[in-house]
């Protein structure tokens, strides 16, 4: 009844081909930006900052990265923590090289750095395929743990590898290190969040992501009808390593503060962000912020209910947390082989006939 | 759909219980129970539960006022420890022991800032002995160095003097934990004139084939181990394999408790490790806990790490929270203190043979004294070798005094350097 497009006229094309075609959907987005800018903030308080939104913010960005490498261009990737622990590493030199850089600037060019590196591990990627791919792509993310492990360079020198955020500002509010507030970090992250969010969507439906898409499907059709496989792979590995580096800078920087190449970046990192792809579904804008909200705020409720609310033991808790998200992730998949977002379409296909269904 | 609804239940059920108890001691706990650590995660978290369940009991609390003692599980990872320190931080706890050095780096700037005191029973940053610098960071009674330095000197005794021209092989787990030692045994190389090798093993530390292959291949009379969980066992058993001399791989406190060599069986016999604090059942205090915690059945876990000596360790820390507690009342004449008042009690903790005599711990650790300038204790320890015969570990000297001259030297700089890189004037507190 509410949900729909009739008597929503279009007069040009630009407006026929817009995100939100549907009203409803336009003013829920508007909506959700409104609050996300101007409500949360003054409701917001550290914990739920700390433990829980700031975490779904920089996940969502890695994942979108990655869904962008993986949904889009169906190139497998398994280094997606190489590539964070890259842009973690990229800001820190930087912050510590170049002090009076501001973190914005920092946190971007750690994402060029990152995207540079990326390319260099795709062009593999020119040669081979699918799970080949994957485990070509699983020597940079041990090679890259190995070289920030090993190679003092990295981490200045310090006695015990670590590498730590210095307190940075914007606009002279703090946003790394002890002294910054919840409020700013959000912010920090929610405002790269939506400008790369708004820059995937727009680059995965303009000719860049229509190239992608057609590698994707078939590359040996794409490349007949004129697709140049080389600009395309690599622009995915380019684009989807930047995105994947803002996330580890941002990861490293407002969220941990201190960080280790091989305990915060390692495969399990990689792992974590593709099962976000792969659950909120494959070639989706929409998947990812599903997915990174199922993987990261998940865990975390399950364990306010368990262990604050019915008082459980920890360890049981913990346990029990990772059976049903496992089972939970079974399900989906079983149910919903594409992802959170197929499942959402399937509620805004069904919404559009609500009430009266044929 | 449903989604957002069971989320918005269970933020109002979080929101809802919010705890509001008043005239408590909050003692968080950052433990882990899970994870490839959990085997030394678990008789740590058990140790330090009981202890505080027994002054319950039996005392009534601190000053009568009854402690509340919580947990977080961690799984020995920094996002998690970050995540736990969060949802307590605004609780008044009074006192964090992450157990964990990459946790501790990542919460000593926060800990500063929030006002919170933090202790870090013989791991974590090393230069946080320099209390001018790391006000609110303390980690006596022992520290890395010391270890490092109590197991040269140890080596020194059994050589008569000397080690020059000796081979010594670090094996060490590789994180920050494990790379700490490196600069105290380079530095101590240079004094004595042996040659060191460092190896490191990767998380968690399962896969160690090529490392003792390299052992093999460079015969090093001495091996010193820096590890913790999985990898303890699995260096024991691979030492065990290529017939390295046992009682020439010595282990730090962290290397040396039942779990890491009861696996291996008699191929362990003769394994040495640091000793921070006694083990075993043997003191008085296990008739109080015997009566009051394991036999009403109040003890945490299963109960049957009653003892260990990783058991033993999250007693003593429990123990010396305690008495930075009492110690605190003392000097601020209230019961009810706050983190502020307890970091006093923490920076003016004095333990003498007496009082340990007097818990019922007599010789179980050293007796030492905390200043503002020595957050460090006094950072002595022992040597204990496994038996395997009788399956309990032997102390088989007494308390070994580190080169705390040279140590304190290498902390200042470390923590100036700190200081330097974050603005810091040091200061004492107070």
């Amino acid at each position: 009844m509410l949900y729909r497009e009739a008597g929503d006229f279009k007069t040009s094309y630009v407006a026929d081909s817009q995100t939100f075609p549907i009203k409803f959907d336009r003013y829920g987005y508007y909506f959700l930006l409104g609050f996300a800018f101007l409500v949360v903030p003054l409701i917001i308080n550290d914990y739920w900052a700390n433990a829980i939104v700031v975490p779904f913010l920089i996940y969502t960005i890695a994942a979108l990265g990655l869904n962008i490498l993986i949904g889009y261009c169906g190139q497998l990737s398994l280094g997606t923590g190489a590539f964070m622990a890259v842009g973690a590493y990229a800001s820190y030199k930087m912050m510590t090289g170049f002090p009076d850089l501001s973190i914005i600037f920092v946190i971007i060019l750690a994402g060029f750095v990152t995207a540079a590196v990326g390319v260099l591990f795709g062009l593999p990627s020119l040669r081979i395929k699918g799970f080949y791919l994957a485990v070509a792509t699983l020597a940079a993310q041990f090679f890259l743990i190995w070289l920030f492990t090993r190679q003092a360079w990295f981490y200045n020198y310090s006695p015990t590898g670590m590498i730590s955020a210095p307190t940075r500002e914007v606009f002279g509010v703090p946003v790394t290190g002890p002294r910054a507030s919840a409020v700013s970090m959000y912010m920090i992250c929610l405002c790269f969040l939506v400008s790369l969010a708004w820059l995937a969507r727009n680059l995965t439906r303009g000719t860049l992501g229509r190239q992608w898409m057609a590698i994707r499907d078939m590359d040996i059709a794409a490349e007949i009808i004129g697709v140049n496989p080389l600009m395309a792979k690599l622009t995915a590995f380019a684009v989807s390593s930047f995105f994947i580096g803002i996330s580890g800078a941002l990861l490293f920087t407002v969220y941990l503060g201190a960080a280790e190449a091989g305990e915060a970046f390692g495969i399990d990192k990689s792992f974590l962000v593709l099962f976000m792809v792969i659950i909120g579904g494959l070639g989706s804008i929409f998947g990812a912020f599903a997915g990174a909200a199922f993987l990261i705020v998940g865990p975390v409720l399950l364990k306010l209910l368990l262990v604050n609310t019915l008082g459980w033991p920890t360890d049981l808790a913990a346990h029990l947390e990772i059976m049903i998200i496992g089972a939970l992730i079974l399900v989906f998949l079983i149910l919903e082989p594409h992802g959170i977002a197929a499942l959402w379409r399937t509620i805004k296909q069904k919404l559009r006939l609500w009430p009266f269904p044929y | 759909m449903k989604m957002t609804k069971l989320a918005a239940t269970l933020a109002a059920t979080m929101l809802a219980s919010a705890p509001v108890l008043a005239d408590t001691l909050h003692f968080p706990n950052l433990s882990y129970r899970t994870g490839p650590f959990a085997a030394g995660g678990i008789p740590f978290a058990d140790g330090y539960a009981d202890y505080f369940t027994l002054i319950n009991e039996r005392d009534g609390g601190i000053g009568g006022v009854p402690i509340r003692y919580t947990e977080c599980e961690t799984a020995y990872n920094t996002e998690r420890g970050v995540e736990c320190y969060q949802s307590i931080r605004g609780d008044n706890p009074l006192v964090i022991q992450p157990l964990s050095t990459g946790i501790t780096y990542q919460l000593i700037p926060r800990t500063m800032e929030d006002g919170i005191p933090m202790h870090t029973m013989g791991y974590g940053r090393t230069s946080a002995v320099n209390g001018e610098v790391f006000n609110w960071t303390f980690n006596y009674p022992a520290n890395y160095w010391d270890g490092a330095s109590v197991i040269i000197n140890y080596l020194l005794s059994e050589n008569d003097g000397s080690l020059d021209g000796k081979k010594i092989a670090l094996l060490y787990h590789n994180s920050a934990y494990g790379r700490e030692p490196i600069p105290t045994l380079t530095r101590l190389s240079e004094r004595y004139g042996y040659e060191l090798l460092t190896i490191g093993v990767d998380s968690p530390g399962q896969e160690q084939g090529s490392q003792w292959l390299q052992i093999r291949r460079e015969r090093p009379d001495y091996v010193l181990m820096w590890g913790w969980g999985v990898m303890n066992p699995t260096a024991i058993q691979e030492a065990a394999n290529i017939r390295f001399p046992m009682e020439n791989f010595i282990g730090v406190w962290w290397s040396g408790s039942q779990q890491d060599v009861l696996p291996v069986g008699a191929g362990a016999h003769g394994y040495k490790a640091l000793a921070m604090h006694g083990t075993g059942t043997d003191y008085p205090i296990y008739e109080d806990l015997m009566r009051y915690v394991i036999e009403p059945g109040k003890y945490a876990g299963t109960g049957d790490e009653v003892g260990t000596v990783l058991y033993s360790r999250g007693m003593y820390a429990a123990m010396l929270a305690v008495e930075a507690a009492k110690k605190a009342q003392e000097i601020h004449g209230v019961a009810n203190i706050t983190p502020q008042m307890m970091r006093d009690g923490m920076a003016n903790l004095e333990i003498t043979e007496e009082l340990m005599a007097e818990l019922g711990l007599p010789n179980f650790g050293p007796a030492f004294s905390v200043a503002c300038e020595n957050h460090g204790g006094s950072g002595e320890a022992m040597i204990q070798q496994w038996d395997a015969n009788a399956g309990e570990w032997n102390l088989i000297t007494d308390w070994i005094a580190p080169d705390r001259e040279m140590i304190m030297q290498m902390a200042m700089e470390d923590s100036l350097a700190f200081a330097a890189e974050n603005n810091m004037t040091p200061a004492c507190l107070n």
